[in-house]
């Protein structure tokens, strides 16, 4: 029973599930070989995460992984805070570090690359095909505070223009989400959010936004409450079989 | 006076005061976490700042204009659900409620369906009269309406229904036209009633969050709020964060006290 979800892993993987599933098996009573894995990911993770995460659980009997998807910034804060999280998977390594600084994690590694597009409505009515070509639309983009924000106010530095969002939103799911509402007609998203709504809008690449890739490293915590399975799945995360499921995703490997 | 007060105040059940003051101590707690945390030294150049003194001058326009819209509106609409006699009036009441249950993002999102440049109201708008709500100063009113309305509708309706009904027939059977009984007589006996569901308003539309910044989006000085400055603040400084918070209490808790002084030196 133990050993047949370890069959599918790599043999580094293997080892460290079984570490954690003997060690499940020996603080709990028979039949009580159950875990909630914690995960703390940045909102553009969600569709990628909750599939490597399905994936996850089907290779591990008894283990549930939770996740909490929210901003990389509220989720360093909740962590400093002290949430009780046993993996941080970051947007950018700003938010990263900070969790990094205060002792709650060590050695991130980075695992994922996501690049802006421009996304319009579906078969772009307004006709973008470069940056430039947002002035004079509504467009909606990141505040400068969260890493997309971040992203997006060095990508239109670079390009020169003179562009003024009518909005900078909390997220970039809510600023997609303005566009989907048909409230904007063009939103800087990741290539990922754009490529999860592909039924809905169209992604335009830009060059400019090869100036502000941003790197999502991911760390197990260290006051995680199933140590363990937080490195089992930081280990998942960084292996091959959660690849394919994050370059479908619209992510690029490090 | 004084002696009566000393008397009564000897007089508290212990049963209620225990739950009172465990309750007080919920209720104050959260605030002494954030007076723990928050790093003094930064107030002055964070009241200094121009956007943290934009955010705050939009904060308490609209909130203002959010409870004279929800006067104007509330008050009639309290009116029909205590003294209308109409059918569906129970089903009315709870659809009234229906802002104060909703998550206010999802009623952010509601009014986008409405009043957005694609909703039922705001593409004829756009296309007839090319105006545009989402994004406004007039989507934060519209947000902080929308939420802060109900508060105002309950108080006002529990004023009306505690009020005696005999004076107004009093006044009618003595030749008071309708509006007249409305305004010098109902109006004036309800009237700490509608002061005090205003105050609950206001309070309510001065924190809001959710609906505003999914309705009216965040951009600063049109619609980003002292909650929407907090919120991204927080996004890379706690302690920034803290500080603009405890700012936007001292202001509604000056705000109020002062109107408060002033409605007990006129009554």
């Amino acid at each position: 029973m133990r050993a047949r979800p370890a069959l599918a892993l790599t043999a580094a993987t293997a080892l460290t599930a079984l570490a954690t599933l003997a060690a499940c098996g020996g603080s709990g009573d028979d039949g009580a070989e159950t875990a909630t894995l914690t995960v703390f990911a940045a909102a553009s993770l969600t569709e990628a995460f909750t599939e490597i995460g399905d994936r996850f659980e089907a290779e591990h009997d008894g283990v549930t992984v939770e996740f909490n998807f929210a901003a990389s910034s509220d989720l360093a804060a909740q962590i400093t805070e002290g949430a009780p999280a046993d993996v941080f998977a970051s947007a950018d390594q700003k938010h990263m570090d900070k969790v990094i600084e205060t002792g709650a994690a060590a050695d991130p590694r980075p695992f994922a690359l996501n690049q802006l597009v421009i996304a319009v409505p579906e078969g772009n009515p307004d006709g973008v095909t470069a940056l430039p070509d947002l002035a004079g639309l509504d467009f909606a983009a990141c505040a400068p505070e969260v890493p997309c924000g971040a992203a997006a106010q060095t990508a239109v530095d670079a390009s020169g223009a003179d562009l003024t969002p009518v909005t900078y939103e909390a997220d970039v799911k809510s600023t997609l989400q303005k566009l989907t509402l048909g409230e904007v007609d063009a939103a800087l998203v990741y290539r990922t959010d754009a490529i999860a709504a592909q039924d809905e809008v169209d992604a335009v690449e830009f060059p400019e936004s090869a100036t502000a890739v941003n790197t999502y490293p991911i760390a197990a915590l260290a006051d995680a409450p199933e140590p363990d399975l937080a490195a089992a799945f930081t280990a998942y995360v960084l292996g091959d079989d959660a690849w394919t499921v994050l370059e479908t995703a619209g992510f690029q490997r490090p | 006076m004084p002696a009566k007060r000393t008397r009564q105040r000897r007089r508290v059940p212990a049963a209620l005061l225990a739950p009172a003051v465990v309750g007080l101590a919920f209720l104050i707690l959260p605030l002494a976490g954030l007076l723990a945390r928050a790093p003094w030294t930064e107030l002055p150049a964070r009241l200094a700042e121009p956007a943290m003194l934009d955010a705050l001058r939009l904060s308490l326009v609209t909130a203002t204009l959010a409870t004279a819209l929800s006067l104007l509106f509330g008050v009639p609409i309290a009116w029909l659900l205590a003294r209308g006699d109409f059918p569906g009036r129970s089903l009315l009441r709870a659809l009234v409620t229906v802002p104060l249950v909703l998550p206010p993002v999802v009623g952010g999102v509601a009014l986008l369906l409405v009043f957005g440049r694609s909703g039922l109201i705001g593409s004829w708008l756009h296309e007839r009269f090319d105006v545009t709500i989402p994004f406004s100063t007039t989507a934060v009113v519209l947000a902080m309406t929308f939420v802060s309305m109900p508060f105002l509708i309950v108080a006002v309706e529990g004023a009306l229904r505690g009020a005696d009904v005999r004076f107004e027939e009093a006044a009618a059977t003595l030749g008071a036209g309708r509006w007249t009984v409305f305004t010098r007589v109902t109006l004036p006996m309800i009237a700490p009633g509608v002061l005090a569901g205003a105050v609950l308003c206001w309070a309510r539309a001065l924190g809001e969050f959710g609906a505003t910044i999914t309705f009216a989006g965040n951009f600063p000085g049109r619609t980003q709020t002292m909650p929407l400055a907090v919120y991204l603040a927080l996004q890379s400084d706690l302690e920034a964060a803290i500080v603009l918070s405890l700012i936007l209490l001292a202001v509604s808790v000056a705000v109020l006290a002062s109107l408060r002084e002033r409605w007990t030196t006129v009554a």
